[in-house]
C-alpha cells in the first residue's frame, strides 16, 4: 500500500492543534512543560478562545512558552506574573487569563504576588510547574525539593534543620476564600494526562464565569536537573513526589 | 473660564489621572504620597470613566500590574515615595527595556534607607541614570507646582505612548503636600477598546485576531547580537528623546553673569534668589530643567559665554551638579549648595553660599 493511501483525513486518529506554532521544543527530552504546553494549546482551541487568551511566561525554562503557543503573551520578570495577570484581567475583564509558572518562580521570589493574587480572587488561571527543582538555572533547589533530595545546592540532600522543608503552596492556595478551584495533577502517563487536561478545561471555563482564581499544579519531571532518565524520573516521581504531593482536586466550588 | 480648585500636589495627580483618561492605577501606600491612592479610592472613577484603581500588596507588585496594564496598550501609572521607587527599579527595567509606556510618580523623601519622611530630591541619580540594571533610560519631568503635578501625568501620557518609554514625575514631598490653586483640564474620553487597537495592534497583548500572529512582550534576548541590536535601537531612541522634547524655563538670565540651576520646589526659592541678589547688586539669573531626561545641555551651553559662575541648588548631597559640571566642562566654574535630610534653605541662606562661592 502506498503511503498516501493512509494519509487521509478519514484515518486521521491525531492532530496538532494549530494553536502550537511549528517551532522546535527547547526542553529536554521527558520534561513535563512540553506536554502542560499542548494541553494548554488544545484546550484554547477546543473552546474557541484563540483570540481572547493572554498567556504570561515566567522566568525558568518555560520562560519561551511564547514560543510555542500562537496567542498574545507577555514575559514576566520572575516570580511577578500573577502581578502582570491582575491588571490584564482587570482592564479586559472580557479575555482569559493566565500564567504558567515554575516552582521557584511561583513558591518562592513569586510567593507574595501568587498568594496576594488568589487571595484577591483575580479571575485567572495559574498553571504551577512543580518539578522540585530549579531547571534552568542548572538544578538548584526549589521551595518544593523534597527532603533528601540532592541538588546543586543540597549536594548531600536537602536538609530541614539546614535549608526548611519543602512547601506545600497548593495546600495553603486552597486556604484562600479568593480562589474557586485548586487541584494537583501530572502527566506521566495518557490517564494522567486526560485528567490534567480536563482540569485546564475546568480552570478556563471558571474563568470566564468569574468564579475566582483557578490553579492547577502539575507534579513535573525535571530528568535533567535531577539527573537521571526520562522514564527513571516518572518512577522517582511516583514513588517520592506523589506520597509528599497528592494528586486530586483540593477545592472546586 | 476654566474652573479652579484649591488642591494638594498629590491630589492633583489623582484628578489629572482621572480627567487624562488614565486607565488603571495601582499603588502601595507611602508618606508623603499616600493622598493619591486615596483620592482615587474616595472618588471611585471606576463608576464614572472606567478607570480601575487597585491597592498592590507591595511596590514589586503595583509595578509588575503596571507592566501587565501597559502591555495591553492601556494608560496605566502608579506612584510612590523613595524607599518605594527602589523596590519598582526591575519593574522599570523590564518596561524600559520591553519598551512599554506608562507614568511613574516619584514624591521623594530623604534617604537612604527609610530615611526620613520629609522632603529631598535624593533620587536624581535614582530616576535619570536608571536605578534598575542595565542601559535604560525614563523620561524624567520636574515639577514646581500643584498645577505642573497635574499637567505632567497627560504630557507624562503623551510622552510616554509617543516613545514607548516609561516617564517618570519626579516630585518631592514639598510639592506633594503643598495646597495650590490648580487649574482642572476637561475630561477627556478613555480610549476606546477600538482605538487602543488601531493605535498598538502591532505590539499589544489585547488578543490575536485571526489576521495576525501572535504578539510577545518580552525584555529577554539570549543571543549576545540579537540583544546588542536591541540595545543600540533603544539608545536611538534616547537620543530622539534628547533631541525633540527638552523644556526647560529661564528667569532674568539674558544679562546674567551668574546662573542658579535648580528643578522642582528649589528652583521657586531660586527665583527668590535671583530677584534678591539682584537687589544686592549680582546680575543673577536662574535656570529651570523641566525636564531631566531629556537635559536642557544646549540651553545651559548657550549661557556659558557670559556667565562668570554656575551653581546648582538641590535638596541633596550634589547630584544634579555632576551633569552641570560636564557641560560646563572647566570653562566656568560650577559650584554646588545643598540641603539634606528634609531641610530646606530659605533665598537668604542661599544667597550667602552663592556669595561665598563666587569669592572662594
Ligand atoms: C530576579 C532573578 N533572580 C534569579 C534569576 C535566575 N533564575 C532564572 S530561572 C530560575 C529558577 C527557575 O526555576 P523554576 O521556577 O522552578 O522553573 P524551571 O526552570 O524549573 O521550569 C532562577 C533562579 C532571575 N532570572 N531573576
Amino acid at each position: 500500500m502506498d503511503i498516501k493511501d493512509i494519509i487521509k483525513p478519514e484515518n486521521k486518529v491525531y492532530g496538532k492543534t494549530p494553536v502550537l506554532k511549528d517551532a522546535v521544543l527547547h526542553y529536554c527530552p521527558g520534561c513535563s512543560h512540553g506536554v502542560v504546553h499542548k494541553l494548554i494549546a488544545e484546550v484554547i482551541e477546543e473552546m474557541g478562545i484563540q483570540d481572547k487568551t493572554i498567556g504570561i511566561s515566567p522566568v525558568g525554562c518555560s520562560v519561551f512558552a511564547y514560543n510555542y503557543l500562537d496567542i498574545d503573551w507577555q514575559q514576566a520578570a520572575h516570580g511577578r506574573a500573577p502581578a502582570l495577570a491582575t491588571a490584564t484581567k482587570r482592564l479586559m475583564p472580557d479575555k482569559y487569563v493566565f500564567t504558567y509558572q515554575g516552582d521557584g518562580d511561583l513558591a518562592s521570589i513569586g510567593t507574595a504576588e501568587i498568594m496576594h493574587a488568589c487571595n484577591r480572587g483575580e479571575n485567572i488561571v495559574v498553571i504551577f510547574i512543580n518539578n522540585a527543582i530549579y531547571g534552568m538555572t542548572g538544578g538548584q533547589m526549589a521551595p518544593t525539593t523534597l527532603l533528601g533530595q540532592v541538588t546543586a545546592t543540597t549536594p548531600y540532600g536537602r536538609q530541614a534543620d539546614l535549608n526548611g522543608y519543602p512547601l506545600k503552596i497548593t495546600e495553603l492556595i486552597a486556604q484562600l476564600e479568593g480562589t474557586c478551584y485548586v487541584t494537583r495533577q501530572s502527566v506521566q502517563n495518557p490517564a494522567a494526562v486526560r485528567k490534567t487536561k480536563k482540569a485546564i478545561r475546568k480552570a478556563f471555563e471558571n474563568s470566564a464565569m468569574n468564579k475566582g482564581t483557578s490553579f492547577v499544579e502539575v507534579v513535573s519531571t525535571c530528568n535533567s536537573g535531577w539527573k537521571t532518565t526520562p522514564v527513571k524520573a516518572n518512577k522517582w516521581m511516583e514513588e517520592n513526589m506523589f506520597p509528599f504531593y497528592p494528586l486530586g482536586d483540593m477545592k472546586d466550588r | 473660564m476654566a474652573e479652579k480648585v484649591l488642591m494638594k500636589g498629590n491630589e492633583a495627580i489623582a484628578y489629572a489621572a482621572i480627567n487624562c483618561g488614565c486607565d488603571g492605577y495601582f499603588g502601595y501606600p507611602i508618606t508623603p504620597q499616600s493622598e493619591v491612592m486615596e483620592t482615587l479610592m474616595k472618588e471611585k472613577p471606576w463608576e464614572t470613566t472606567g478607570m480601575v484603581v487597585l491597592q498592590a500588596e507591595s511596590e514589586t507588585s503595583s509595578i509588575n500590574m503596571v507592566y501587565g496594564g501597559a502591555c495591553c496598550g492601556k494608560k496605566v501609572m502608579t506612584s510612590s515615595s523613595s524607599p518605594g521607587i527602589s523596590l519598582m527599579c526591575e519593574g522599570l527595567s523590564y518596561i524600559a527595556g520591553a519598551e512599554l509606556p506608562c507614568l511613574v510618580v516619584n514624591v521623594m523623601r530623604g534617604g537612604p534607607g527609610l530615611g526620613t519622611i520629609q522632603p529631598s530630591q535624593g533620587d536624581y541619580f535614582q530616576a535619570t541614570k536608571a536605578g534598575g540594571h542595565g542601559d535604560y533610560r525614563m523620561i524624567v519631568l520636574a515639577p514646581a507646582s500643584a498645577q505642573d503635578m497635574y499637567d505632567f501625568v497627560d504630557l507624562g501620557f503623551e510622552l510616554a505612548f509617543k516613545y514607548r518609554n516609561p516617564a517618570m514625575i519626579l516630585g518631592d514631598g514639598v510639592i506633594g503636600q503643598m495646597m495650590e490653586k490648580v487649574e482642572i483640564r476637561p475630561q477627556k474620553a478613555r480610549r476606546t477598546e477600538e482605538e487602543v487597537r488601531a493605535l498598538c495592534d502591532s505590539w499589544a497583548t489585547i488578543g490575536k485576531p485571526e489576521s495576525r500572529r501572535g504578539n510577545t512582550i518580552t525584555s529577554l534576548a539570549l543571543e549576545a547580537d540579537v540583544q546588542e541590536r536591541h540595545n543600540i535601537k533603544l539608545q536611538k531612541k534616547y537620543a530622539e528623546i534628547e533631541a525633540n522634547e527638552v523644556r526647560y524655563s529661564t528667569y532674568k538670565t539674558e544679562d546674567a553673569e551668574h546662573l542658579i540651576i535648580a528643578f522642582g520646589c528649589m528652583s521657586r526659592i531660586g527665583e527668590a534668589v535671583v530677584d534678591y541678589a539682584r537687589e544686592q547688586g549680582y546680575k543673577v539669573g536662574l535656570l529651570r530643567p523641566i525636564t531631566l531626561f531629556p537635559y536642557p545641555k544646549a540651553a545651559i551651553e548657550a549661557l556659558i559665554p557670559q556667565l562668570k559662575s554656575i551653581m546648582s541648588v538641590e535638596l541633596n548631597a550634589g547630584q544634579m551638579v555632576e551633569d552641570i559640571k560636564v557641560i560646563a566642562n572647566g570653562r566656568v566654574p560650577v559650584n554646588f549648595y545643598g540641603r539634606q535630610g528634609g531641610m530646606i534653605p530659605d533665598p537668604e541662606e542661599v544667597f550667602e553660599a552663592f556669595v561665598k562661592s563666587i569669592n572662594k
